[in-house]
Formats: C-alpha cells, structure tokens, sequence
C-alpha cells in the first residue's frame, strides 16, 4: 500500500473539510477500498474515515417508507425486521452477496461505490481504461466471462458487481447526496451511475466532496411479491453471473405492477421500462416471458465468452416471473410483501 | 498513530502506521499470531476474528479504524486447559487437517452462531420472517466466507453441531 493521511472527523462538515485534500477519499467499511489499495488500483493520498459521523448508521421510518442511513451495514440492512417484511427482495440482494464477515463490516453507501470485477481492472500490469484512461482495454479478446453486455461501450465492457443495488433499483430507491455547501439531493439509481461511454473512469455523477448520506426506499407495496435470484460459479461467496430482482403484482389473473432489474449485465443494474411495459394488464404466460426477455437483451453486445448470458437471462427471467406471478410455486428467495396492517 | 484496544479482555496501547491492517497489527507488531494470513484479500476467511462481538476479516480494516475497540483472538476463546466448545469439538471430530483455516474457522463459528441466535436469516433461509433453524444447508451457507483448502468442511460442519449442542446442554 502506498503511504496516505488517516483522518477521522466526527461531523459532515468536518468530513467535507477534510475530502478538500488532494486525492482525498472516503472510506467506511473498506473491504473494496483497501482492496484495491493493497494492488495499487488505488492510491488514496488522504482516507477520511466516515465510521464515526454521528446518526448515519440507523435505519428510520419516514413517509411511509424508510431512510436507510449510509453506515448502516450489509448484514443488519438484511436483517431489519421492516426489510425483511416489507422489502424482501432487499434482504435476499445482500445476503446473496459476499460472506457474513464482509457483510458485517461492508456499508450502504461503500456497496453502492464499489467498483468493478472485471479481472483487468484488478491487475495493474494489464491494458484497462478505467483505471488508466486511454490506455486500452485487456477485456477485449480476453477473458469475458464476468463482464456486461448491455450499456457498455467500445472502451470498456465493465460490470457493476453489487447485489444489493440490483434490488435497490427495483425497488425505485433514492439516494441522498450531502453537497460541500451543505445542501442534500435525491437521486434515483439511473442518476446516480453513469454508463461507460468515452470516459469510464467516470462512474457516478457524484461531484468532487459529494457524500452519499443515506438510502430512501418509497413505501411498500402492499399485494407484490418480490423475488432475487442470482447466478454464479458456485453456491455460495461468489459474484453474479447473472442477477434478477423482481417485484410484481397480479390481480384478476392479470400482472397489475412489474419492475425487473438485472445484475452481472451491464455498468448498472440494468432497468428497461419498455421490456416491463409489455406485462402490464396481460395474464403471465411463458411467451408473455419470453418476449419480454428479448425486449430486455435487445441490443445486447456479446462475444464468444459471455454469449451465455442470454439464455442464462432468458431462464432466470422465466423463473423470476413464473414465482412472482404464481404460475409456479415460490422457491426460497421469492418472497409476499408484508405490511403491518 | 497511537491508538487503544482491548484484546482478549486485556487492555492496551498500540503505535501503528495507519497503513496496518487489524491482521498484521495482531501478528508482527502484539505476537498474536494464532490469527492466520491466507490471502490478504477478503477472500477466505483465515484472519477471521470478532470486533466489538461480530465476526470480520481483519486482513480488510485498518488498525486505527478500530481505536477503543474490544477485539477477539482465537488466544482469547479458551485455553488448551479449558478449551471453548468450538476449539474441544473441532479437536474431538477432527474438523481439520492441516489446520491453517482453523482458527478463522472457529473464530467465524462463534460469530456465525452468535447472529443465528438473534435470529439473522440467510442466504438458504425458506422464510425471512420465522427465526431461522439450524441445518446442515444453513451451517454451510452461513460458513461460505472460511474455505478450507484441505476441504475438512463435513467434519467442520459435525463439529459446529457438536458444539452447539453441548452449549445447549
Ligand atoms: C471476497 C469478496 C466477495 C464479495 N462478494 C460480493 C458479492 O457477491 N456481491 C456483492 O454485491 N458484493 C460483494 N463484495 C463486495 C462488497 O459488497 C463491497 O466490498 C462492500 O459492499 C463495500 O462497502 P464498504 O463499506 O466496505 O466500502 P469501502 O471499501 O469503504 O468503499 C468503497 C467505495 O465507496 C466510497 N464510499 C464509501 N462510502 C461512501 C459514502 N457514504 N459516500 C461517498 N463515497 C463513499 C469509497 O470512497 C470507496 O471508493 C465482495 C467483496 C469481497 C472482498
Ligand atoms: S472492461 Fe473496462 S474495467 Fe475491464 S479492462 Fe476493459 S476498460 Fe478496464
Ligand atoms: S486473509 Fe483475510 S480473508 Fe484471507
Ligand atoms: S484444515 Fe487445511 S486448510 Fe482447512
């Protein structure tokens, strides 16, 4: 690790002061950052340490939903009563994902941050523009298994590796920015991360001293059933191949609500309003399915090792909605919404 | 950086570079190395040990992140005197073979039980809103963070069993 600055403020203000720094960074439960540090992907000069800013780590209803503050950890977000009631889908993300030792120290806003799997982008002797803008991608003609084929671009085909945001972006989710000049903004998941492009050294929209502050999930609704389901090399303590979160209503035999959102596929978690569009007000059915997994993988780009990934989404789509729906029974991961009356 | 720690109940002052992990301040700088180094990277569960109560990685948190923290070795569980339950059972089942994974193994167990008894649903768990049970399928999901390259996982699992049910009796 190359040398750096510690520093632990115990206000945002002082934490904003203190990201004035030159190469001055954030870092909360770690288990990315130091990661990367540790191969020299990232060379922080000053780490301000969030850990101890007061009133970041609770988890409070609000408007019927609920602010999930960005210190709260993986392994208690998954395991909050009101989550694992009302938003299921979240509690089956996290625990899908990493192990309960990462989990206990892995925060909100550090999963939400954390950065690509992509094996190039870990190894600093390889060609990659992410890390070292214009210098090529390794990717290319390399090994693809873990990388995206929706939203990437010519320069880089990088995968957003978190669970936990998957379930986030079906879940309409917001995310709270504290400003340096100490004002707050909400923005959905779309807004937040940026799709490759020219330039994907650039992932977020976030300013420089911007903090993400907490989480805001809307309420919850009351009648869905939502499901994650997660595809990977082994059982368990292993990224997603491919993902799906799910939350979907029927009524009178007919899907009243669907929103899909997919992991392992693209720089974010990947929502196509068009594709969902197309299971409104009809009755589900295994074509109703299919047709909309075409929708979703249209304009999908893929090479010889990740083509996979198309049918993998296909089936796991198919089962998603088939629980969700009712035309199968629920498996463990698909879960009823249940709201206290 | 100076900083506090309580470790395994004993109270004390430590002078670090912020570079150093809560892993290496345990072995090079305290001579506690009962806690193991395997990959450095998260990745198997070797330097397992529980900070304030809950299981972690020590090898992905820097010591000054921690000051005034409570922190748990494998040194810290039992004595081979009077071992803890875990450490008597992995003994008695032989849930090991080279024994390099064990002291995360059995750091982790403690940790693992710990959050199943406040009723934390896992990977496996049919329902999120019943209190989990104990299963063969639950132990090992809920153990997936602690490989063992000699693959000792059967007996790991027996002694795990083993431990809980001579805590219960
Ligand atoms: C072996 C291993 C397996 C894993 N498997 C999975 C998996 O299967 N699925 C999965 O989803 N994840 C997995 N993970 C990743 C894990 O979920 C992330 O490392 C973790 O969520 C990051 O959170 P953190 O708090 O530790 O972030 P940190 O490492 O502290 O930070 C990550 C980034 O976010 C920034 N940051 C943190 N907090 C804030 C904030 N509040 N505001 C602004 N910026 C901030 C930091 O500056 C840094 O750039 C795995 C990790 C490991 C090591
Ligand atoms: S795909 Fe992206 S992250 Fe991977 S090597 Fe290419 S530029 Fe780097
Ligand atoms: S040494 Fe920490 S997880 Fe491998
Ligand atoms: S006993 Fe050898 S690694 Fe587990």
């Amino acid at each position: 690790m190359r040398p750096f600055d510690y520093t632990r403020p115990d206000s945002l203000d002082a934490a904003t002061d203190a990201l004035d720094a030159p190469g001055a960074r954030i870092i909360a439960g770690g288990t990315n950052l130091l990661d990367l540090m540790k191969l020299q992907v990232m060379a922080p000069e000053t780490l301000v340490d969030i850990n101890r800013l007061p009133g970041l780590d609770r988890i409070e209803a609000e408007a019927g939903g609920l602010r999930i503050g960005a210190l709260v950890r993986n392994a208690d977000l998954a395991a909050d009563p009101r989550v694992r009631h009302a938003y299921p889908v979240l509690s089956r993300a996290l625990l899908a994902g990493a192990s309960g030792q990462i989990r206990n120290k892995a925060t909100t806003g550090g999963n939400l941050l954390q950065r690509t799997r992509c094996p190039y982008f870990y190894d600093p002797a390889m060609a990659c523009n992410k890390r070292e803008p214009g210098a090529g991608c390794a990717a290319e003609g390399g090994v693809t298994r873990m990388l995206a084929i929706l939203g990437t671009s010519p320069a880089c085909r990088a995968a957003h590796p978190s669970d936990m945001a998957v379930a986030l972006r079906a879940l309409d989710a917001e995310v709270e920015v504290h400003a340096p000049d100490g004002t707050l903004r909400r923005i959905g998941l779309d807004d937040l991360y940026r799709l490759p492009g020219d330039t994907p050294e650039v992932e977020t929209t976030l300013a420089p001293g911007e903090i993400i502050t907490a989480v805001h999930l809307p309420a919850p609704d009351a009648g869905a059933v939502q499901a994650y389901r997660k595809i990977r090399d082994r059982a368990s303590y292993a990224f997603a191949l491919v993902s799906v979160a799910a939350v979907v209503a029927v009524e009178d035999g007919r899907i009243t609500r669907a929103a899909l959102a997919f992991g392992g596929l693209a720089p974010r978690p990947w929502r196509d309003g068009r594709a969902e569009a197309l299971l409104i007000g009809k009755a589900p059915s295994e074509a109703l399915f299919a047709e909309v997994a075409e929708a979703v993988l249209d304009g999908a780009v893929t090479d010889a090792g990740n083509d996979f990934k198309l049918a993998m989404t296909r089936r796991a789509l198919a089962a998603v909605l088939a629980e969700t729906t009712g035309l199968a029974p629920a498996s463990t991961g698909t879960d009823k919404v249940e709201v206290p009356a | 950086m100076k900083l506090r720690w309580t470790i395994n109940g004993a109270p004390g002052e430590l002078d670090l570079d912020p570079r150093v992990t809560v892993l290496d301040a345990l072995r090079d700088h305290l001579g506690l190395n009962g806690t193991k180094k395997g990959c450095d990277h998260g990745q198997c569960g070797a330097c397992t040990v529980l900070i304030d109560g809950r299981r972690v990685n020590a090898c992905l948190t820097l010591a000054v992140m921690h000051d005034g923290a409570e922190i748990t070795t494998i040194e810290g569980l039992g004595t081979p005197e009077a071992p803890a339950p875990l450490q008597r059972e992995f003994v008695r089942c032989d849930g090991f073979q080279c024994g390099y994974c064990t002291p995360g193994q059995i750091m982790s167990a403690t940790g693992m039980l710990a959050e199943l008894r406040d009723g934390s649903p896992s990977h496996v768990t049919d329902s999120l809103t019943a209190e989990p049970e104990m299963t063969d399928a639950e132990i090992a999901e809920r153990m997936s963070g602690n490989l063992c390259r000699c693959s000792a996982y059967p007996f790991i699992r027996e002694a795990i069993e083993a431990a809980v049910g001579e805590e219960r009796e």
